[in-house]
């Protein structure tokens, strides 16, 4: 099994939290029970299926769908003039009035696949049949793919009424930059490339809208995970939010972020309203998903110098890093924005210049992916430190070292404003060591290399900044003055002593119900077992800024033990009020309350739940009945703006990886096997050890995946290229070795139990970390590679291609 | 990803199903395993008018032993192959490439002559068939013939078959030669189980002096179809198999590739790849 | 077109329903037999998540048609669970490794794992990574899956006994 999992809080005692418990919500899994949003039934559904245009820039002449209309059993043909006309266009994170978005293109396609028209009807056969009948004109124009020549005055513009393709050009500087280049005993410079790709989960998107005349009220059934969607789809549609209902208790097929779909919400949205209430149902199939879905991860160059001295220590670095956020930015840009939180990285770098661009090109578009950008400047940083290493012909464990925040150092205020709450880093590292048994993997390392193949070590030491925060975004877009970042758990105890906490939003396999009801258990000392967790609808409505930003742990952890207390509180007082004693008199064990001073004479969980419930004349004077708390909490040290240096705390929590794989590279084919991962994780206490294992695997492999298999390619007339899952090509069993991982506790200061966010960190070091390998490898032959994915065509032509002169 | 309509028959003999195919003019399909078929029709990318499903047709199942043979009729499943004794003993270069065929899952229900029939440029069995000279069987209402391997591939997924003609047997030959038989296949892809990018069959007789009696050796991926490296074949044959006469007889070996240019492999990789693995699968086969 | 009538055994009873022959047996026991413990993710033979068991072997139920299972024996993962709908041992077993996160492709891994062990009762490191090398999990890196497989084998194997 696992590395050794330590009770993970030193003197703590916990009865549950930290306990290997059963998760929850695999039990419905487990039977083919999960609730997922292809598995909704409703009578009348009628299904969308959206004709994709094959040219990547072109405009719309003439959409002819007279004969897809005729075909029976079609209810409806929308083209983007409708939609344009009766509804507002799709919300981007920057101000771009003229970067119009709608969820069918109108006027103009701006990527290939990108949606033309979309046929509604009785059942999807008959939708796609009548794709088959609409006939579209097109004057297609040459297409802008490469973001650098998208940069350039003369380049073809993808919305031409915004004046050029550049959406977002940023200059940050923190710190003494210029001063700290000029010390410096070395300078060196790279680029690195992180190619475009996602997280792609095995379930597609999908959305079920149904209006309710009567009601006057949309609702939506949806695989979703992000904040603020009822938000953008009333906007879209120009209803009132609090006539839009989402309803959260659908199980989301994986989503790593990517699960948006706004523009398929709006669409089906707009039809059911327009079709008198008809629930209307649009499930991408994978040709849509892949292509159209809007759902690619960054894509991005980095050019970046970096000043150090004699020893390695890194002292400053001066970061350009240009992103192609395809046709429409959406929240695209902001990728370049999170990872200002962690732009140092774990390392004790004095001075940064940070100068982010996005760029817009003929493709699908961006949304946050896993980490939102800190994957890709993770590998960066990581580049930085490996190449300072061989600069220097010093060891690349001994550089990090050397510039690694040490224990006593926390809590570590970092040159962009925002302090590491707390960590152990040396330890952590070591720990990954000892585990990777590091001398041995380096006699295998030696050995295979004696028998001719090429065989390299990795090492990557990386943060996961966890519990979330908006306030990238004011230092991008001044007019987003939004400095609250909270999350709501409500607790109810019923009349006869049921728990049900309620949380307000979806889950994607992060575990959510097990995290509550851990905690709730732990709290209130009652089995986990028996607290059922239910996800209010978005108008039943809690707080939340949903699961993003590896921040569950720490928010919706938070705010249940904040709504537990409450409820504590509660039935102390009662106890108190009924017992004759000051509440500093009573003790609490499982429910029960007693005297201390005399333990006879207490009130049970069941007679306390009865007096609150059913016996308001012992109540406590000015206590409502029923026994419910809403605990809404605001994220540890947020609530301040960036200062006019633009410094500011960004996430609250940061979560530490070390990675270390073993690769072996085939040079004649250039194929890239992962013998052996090893990685030491430290997300502060953890609530429930086999979730955090599971998010600490799951990450590495997808990490794997962007670093070795997985890419969205286009070809230079802007055609999509990885159409199907022949194409773009994620990890099976057999590409993933058996991760083996040990954890360490430096519990966070700042939240309820320590905890930290675990769902991002294998991903956002693992494509560092294999670079780190992939290079150790090509090291006795003088080569490397500083672009994602390392593919076997890639590293057989560094290896064998001709080379220029 | 819902196929177009058509037509579905249920064949139960041979005649029922060349029967089927004739009415359907140019416009029916045969449906084999389905692991190839089902996804064209789901992207629509084949419009059949009809599909004349072969699953029950006995008669079109089975593995034979002939004199100097192996005759696999058209619909048996990929692992039935896999486990077959008599193909393990008889024609081990395709025992070997077998299991490189996708996953268990889909060797469950993909057939042997649906492979060949289809010809997709990256597929295992086709490139077998094409290094053995199997004899690929081909039947309509009225006429049967027999076509070699060699010549029934034309491009990629183009091959001699007729719209009206479906195959029914391919026949995998045993080599004669006396001497020791190795066989050797080497294939290079993404991931386990996917098509290859590029791969090598080889197989081989040495004598007692390691001097080769007999060799036959294929690439895939490197063209349009399976290519038969014949001027290697010719280059090894009366030679001691060793490191200077693999090294001499590969050379300009590139010249006889005309490999595609994708996303997963440029022409050049291609060519050198299958130079490496050329080189692999003769080592393999003789060893 | 016209419909056809299919007759079938899944899990063990014999049911009807309807299908044009275009309808992928996935979509017949998700959409028409109401099976919708089966899961669609690529619709083109590559993910796994839509696997089946099909007389006795692991099968992607979205490269089938319907018709074709005419008076077959299918098996899906609501086929695994006991009597009363509650998890069968190798489900449990699943839990206890914690072998998924979104669930989404935990059917189609566990019919063809009840594929292995029906044939394979104590299988090797190696057979369980064929056994479930054609089913893709964006979740778990497949660790958990491998713990749970080890698990529900040897459960398996001492029920037998």
């Amino acid at each position: 099994m696992s590395g050794a999992h330590d009770n993970p809080v030193a003197g703590s005692n916990y009865h549950y939290i930290a306990r290997k418990r059963r998760v929850v919500e695999d039990k419905r899994f487990v039977t083919g029970n999960g609730n997922f949003v292809q598995d909704q039934d409703l009578p009348g559904t009628l299904h969308v299926a959206v004709l994709p245009s094959p040219h990547p820039r072109a405009r719309i002449v003439l959409i002819n769908a007279e004969a897809a209309l005729a075909l029976a059993g079609v209810a409806a043909v929308i083209t983007g003039d409708e939609i344009a006309e009766h509804t507002l266009p799709l919300y981007h994170g920057l101000p771009l009035p003229e970067c119009r978005w709608f969820p069918l293109a109108h006027e103009m396609t701006r990527y290939a696949g990108e949606w033309v028209a979309a046929v509604v009807a009785e059942d999807i056969y008959i939708a796609e049949d009548a794709l088959d009948l609409i006939e579209v004109e097109y004057e297609a124009t040459p297409a802008i793919v490469d973001p650098e020549e998208a940069m350039k005055p003369d380049a073809p513009l993808v919305h031409p009424g915004h004046g050029s393709n550049i959406i977002y050009d940023g200059d940050f500087e923190w710190g003494p930059v210029a001063e700290d280049f000029e010390a410096a005993d070395h300078t060196l410079s790279f680029r690195a490339r992180w190619g475009r790709s996602s997280t792609v989960p095995i379930e597609t998107f999908g959305v079920l809208a149904k209006w309710d005349k009567g009601t006057e009220t949309l609702n939506v059934w949806a695989s979703i995970q992000m904040p603020n969607y009822p938000e953008q789809i009333a906007a879209a549609l120009r209803m009132p939010l609090n006539g839009v209902k989402v309803n959260q208790d659908i199980d989301v097929g994986g989503s790593y972020g990517v699960k948006r779909g706004i523009k398929h919400t709006v669409l089906v949205g707009y039809i059911s309203r327009k079709l008198g209430g008809a629930p209307v149902s649009l499930i991408e199939d994978r040709l849509v998903n892949l292509a159209s879905g809007d759902a690619h991860g960054p894509d991005r160059i980095f050019y970046t110098d970096v000043a150090f001295d004699q020893g390695g220590v890194i002292k400053s670095l001066k970061i350009r890093a240009i992103d192609d956020c395809g046709a429409y930015p959406g929240r695209g840009p902001f990728q370049l924005g999170k990872p200002i939180a962690a732009i140092v990285g774990p390392y004790r770098i004095n001075s940064v210049h940070y100068r982010p661009c996005s760029v817009a090109t003929n493709k699908t578009g961006q949304v946050p992916v896993r980490g939102m950008g800190q994957g890709p400047t993770n590998y960066m940083i990581e580049t930085a430190v490996d190449e300072v290493a061989r600069h220097l012909k010093l060891d690349r464990f001994e550089v990090r070292r050397r510039n690694l925040i040490r224990s006593d150092e926390f809590p570590y205020l970092n040159p962009t404003g925002t302090k590491y709450d707390s960590g152990d880093y040396e330890t952590v590292l070591g720990k990954v060591t000892e585990l990777a048994n590091y001398d041995d993997l380096v006699k295998r390392r030696d050995e295979l290399r004696a028998e001719g193949k090429l065989a390299g070590i990795g090492i990557a030491t990386c943060l996961e900044p966890s519990g979330g925060n908006n306030l990238f975004e004011f230092l991008f877009n001044p007019k987003a003055e939004i400095s609250t970042y909270m999350e709501g758990c409500q607790v109810r105890i019923d009349s006869v002593g049921n728990i049900v906490g309620t949380m307000g939003t979806t889950t994607s396999g992060q575990g959510h119900e097990t995290l509550v009801s851990t905690i709730l258990g732990e709290e209130l000392q009652r089995d986990p077992d028996d607290i059922r967790v239910i996800h209010a609808d978005s108008l039943a409505g809690l707080p939340t800024r949903s699961p993003i930003a590896s921040r569950m742990a720490v928010m919706l952890g938070g705010a249940a033990a904040g709504a537990a207390q409450k409820i504590k509180d509660q039935l102390f007082q009662i106890a108190a009020h009924n017992l004759n004693r000051p509440i500093d008199g009573l003790e609490y064990s499982e429910g029960t309350i007693f005297d201390r001073s005399d333990p006879a004479r207490k009130l049970s969980w069941d007679e306390l739940c009865n007096i609150a419930h059913r016996q308001f004349h012992k109540l406590p004077e000015g206590m409502e009945p029923g026994l419910q708390a809403l605990h809404v909490m605001q994220v540890p040290l947020g609530g301040q703006m960036p200062d006019e240096k633009n410094r500011v705390q960004l996430y609250p929590c940061f979560s530490f990886q070390a990675h270390i794989p073993f690769v072996e590279i085939d040079p004649g084919t250039g194929k890239v096997t992962v013998l052996d991962y090893f990685i030491a994780h430290d997300c502060g206490t953890v609530i429930n050890p086999d979730i955090v294992r599971g998010m600490i695997i799951g990450g590495v492999a997808q990490g794997i995946g962007a670093a070795l298999y997985e890419k969205f390619d286009y070809g230079p007339d802007g055609q999509f290229l990885s159409g199907t899952f022949v194409d773009y090509v994620m990890p099976s069993v057999f590409e993933i070795p058996y991760v083996k991982d040990v954890e360490h506790c430096t519990p966070s200061p700042l939240t309820s139990h320590g905890q930290k966010g675990s769902g991002e960190g294998g991903y956002l070091g693992a494509p560092a970390a294999i670079a780190s390998a992939v290079n150790d490898a090509l090291e006795p032959r003088g080569l490397s590679i500083h672009e994602l994915p390392m593919r076997m065509n890639d590293i057989e032509e560094l290896l064998n291609g001709e080379k220029p002169e | 990803m819902k196929a177009p309509a058509f037509d579905y028959h249920a064949a139960e003999t041979v005649e029922d199903a060349v029967g089927q195919l004739a009415e359907a003019g140019d416009d029916g399909l045969i449906l084999a395993g389905g692991q190839t078929l089902v996804p064209m029709l789901a992207m629509r990318l084949a419009r059949p008018s009809v599909l004349i499903d072969i699953n029950a047709v006995s008669e079109l199942a089975g593995i034979e032993q002939l004199d100097d043979g192996i005759r696999i009729k058209t619909c048996t499943r990929q692992n039935v192959a896999l486990n077959s004794q008599l193909i393990g003993e008889s024609i081990p270069l395709l025992a070997k490439a077998l299991p490189f065929i996708g996953h268990h899952q889909t060797r469950n229900r993909g057939t042997i002559g649906g492979s060949i029939a289809h010809g997709d440029p990256a597929a295992e069995i086709p490139l077998i068939a094409v290094a053995l000279d199997a004899s690929i069987k081909l039947q309509t209402k009225n006429d049967t013939r027999n076509l070699s391997a060699k010549d029934f591939y034309e491009g990629p997924m183009m091959t001699l078959r007729k719209d009206d003609e479906c195959l029914t047997d391919v026949t995998f030959p045993i080599w004669q030669e006396e001497g020791k038989l190795g066989v050797g296949f080497q294939e290079v892809s993404q991931r386990h189980g996917d098509f290859a990018i590029v791969s090598v069959a080889a197989q081989m007789v040495l004598d007692g002096n390691n001097v080769c009696q007999r060799v036959a050796i294929a690439v895939g991926g490197a063209a349009g179809i399976p290519v038969r490296l014949e001027k290697v074949e010719a280059n090894l044959t009366g030679s001691v198999i060793n490191q200077e006469t693999i090294g001499d007889a590969l050379t300009n070996m590139a010249d006889f590739l005309d490999p595609v240019e994708d996303q997963h492999g440029s022409a050049a990789y291609r060519r050198r790849v299958a130079r490496v693995m050329t080189e692999r699968a003769i080592w393999e086969a003789a060893a | 077109m016209t419909k056809r009538d299919i007759t079938l055994t899944l899990n063990g009873k014999t049911v009807s329903g309807q299908a044009d022959p275009r309808m992928t047996l996935v979509d017949f026991l998700r959409v028409v037999l109401k099976a919708t413990g089966t899961h669609v993710g690529c619709e083109h033979g590559v993910c796994g998540a839509c696997t089946i068991v099909l007389n006795g072997e692991a099968i992607r139920s979205c490269l089938m048609l319907a018709v074709q299972v005419e008076s077959q024996e299918v098996t899906t993962v609501e086929g695994l669970c006991e009597e009363d709908g509650s998890p069968g041992i190798l489900q449990d077993a699943f839990r206890d490794g914690h072998g998924m996160q979104c669930g989404y492709c935990t059917p189609g891994m566990l019919t063809s794992v009840h594929a292995l062990l029906q044939s394979n009762d104590d299988p090797s490191d190696e057979d369980i990574l064929e056994a479930i090398g054609g089913n893709i999990c964006r979740c778990t890196g497949y660790a958990q899956i491998i713990d749970s497989i080890k698990i529900g084998a040897e459960r398996l194997r001492e029920d037998k006994s």
